[in-house]
């Protein structure tokens, strides 16, 4: 994988990198914790992250299968995470645009995993790709591509600690 | 139980789409109330504290914006389609065009195309001011009307 811009000098540390962020996401970031949200791997650009399948979240009572709009919550928040992953230090960013498609319906009673990266990282917009599944990222339910803005208004809402 | 196919029939005929909601697990825990007006299914999502995506501002999640729009887009279909069909979401691209802010957000859809197979529909969501939308999105459905 390439970044446009260089990272930190710092050795990525993901047994540092990866309980800040967990922990990060969902205390910073309200929504994520109410999903559920964990965040089960990470490098420098990349994020995985997990949804635990749960009753209210099913966007049709009769199938059991989780609504649309979880899989794109669970995608942004990832994408946005690996963009976190790939900034040299904690800036602000948010969501500029975001294309799903389903690829196929996602199974009933069973988590989602989505895994995305940020594949270039310019000075004002980053780009993400990815996609979610419950097995292999090679037989996914749905795949992403997202574009966030750099540097806008607040704070940071997770940072990579240290630095 | 009656079954959606069952619900959707009786909310077309009477009006009152609340068994509708209520037949959608995360449109109930999101709080979401549909307001039909004219040919338009309004959304209402009421703030809530857990909607936050950046604490710091205080902003709506890109998800929370991103559900209400594709629920917006459903309930549309579900209200408006020539026949009762219901939808397999094919996909749907979300622009952020403003800040969510921590207050109620209505989001409604357009059906721009309704074709044998598929339908197209335009959503916004909008805060304070329905000409000042804070997202927009397109979405595409697989129809069966024969299910």
């Amino acid at each position: 994988m390439s970044i446009g811009r260089r990272m930190s000098d710092r050795p990525f540390d993901k047994e540092r990198v990866l309980p800040l962020l967990d922990q990060g996401f969902r205390k910073m970031v309200p929504y994520n914790d109410a999903l559920g949200l964990t965040a089960i791997d990470c490098a420098p650009g990349m994020c995985v992250l997990k949804l635990p399948w749960a009753e209210h979240l099913v966007g049709n009572s009769e199938t059991g299968v989780l609504h649309g709009g979880v899989i794109t919550s669970l995608l942004d928040a990832c994408g946005g995470a690996s963009v976190f992953l790939a900034l040299p230090s904690p800036i602000p960013i948010a969501t500029l645009d975001l294309r799903i498609d389903y690829l196929k319906m996602a199974s009933p009673r069973r988590d989602v995993i989505a895994r995305t990266e940020c594949y270039k990282l310019g000075r004002n917009v980053a780009f993400v790709r990815g996609v979610a599944y419950h097995d292999t990222p090679d037989d996914p339910i749905a795949s992403c591509a997202a574009t966030f803005m750099l540097s806008t208004k607040g704070k940071p809402v997770v940072t990579r600690g240290g630095s | 139980m009656s079954s959606l196919r069952d619900i959707l029939e009786a909310a077309r005929r009477t009006g009152d789409w609340r068994p509708m909601t209520e037949a959608v697990p995360y449109a109930r825990w999101m709080g979401v109330s549909l307001e039909p007006q004219g040919g338009e299914m309004i959304c209402h999502l009421p703030f809530q504290p857990m909607l936050v995506g950046n604490s710091t501002i205080p902003a709506l999640h890109g998800g929370t914006v991103g559900g209400l729009l594709e629920s917006a887009a459903v309930f549309q279909l579900l209200y408006a389609a020539e026949s009762i069909v219901l939808p397999k979401i094919i996909n749907v691209t979300v622009d952020y065009l403003r800040s969510a802010r921590a207050v109620d957000t209505y989001a409604t859809g357009v059906i721009t195309k309704q074709g044998r197979r598929v339908i197209s529909v335009r959503a916004i969501a909008w805060q304070e001011d329905r000409n000042r939308p804070v997202a927009a999105a397109n979405a595409h459905f697989l129809v069966d009307p024969g299910d």
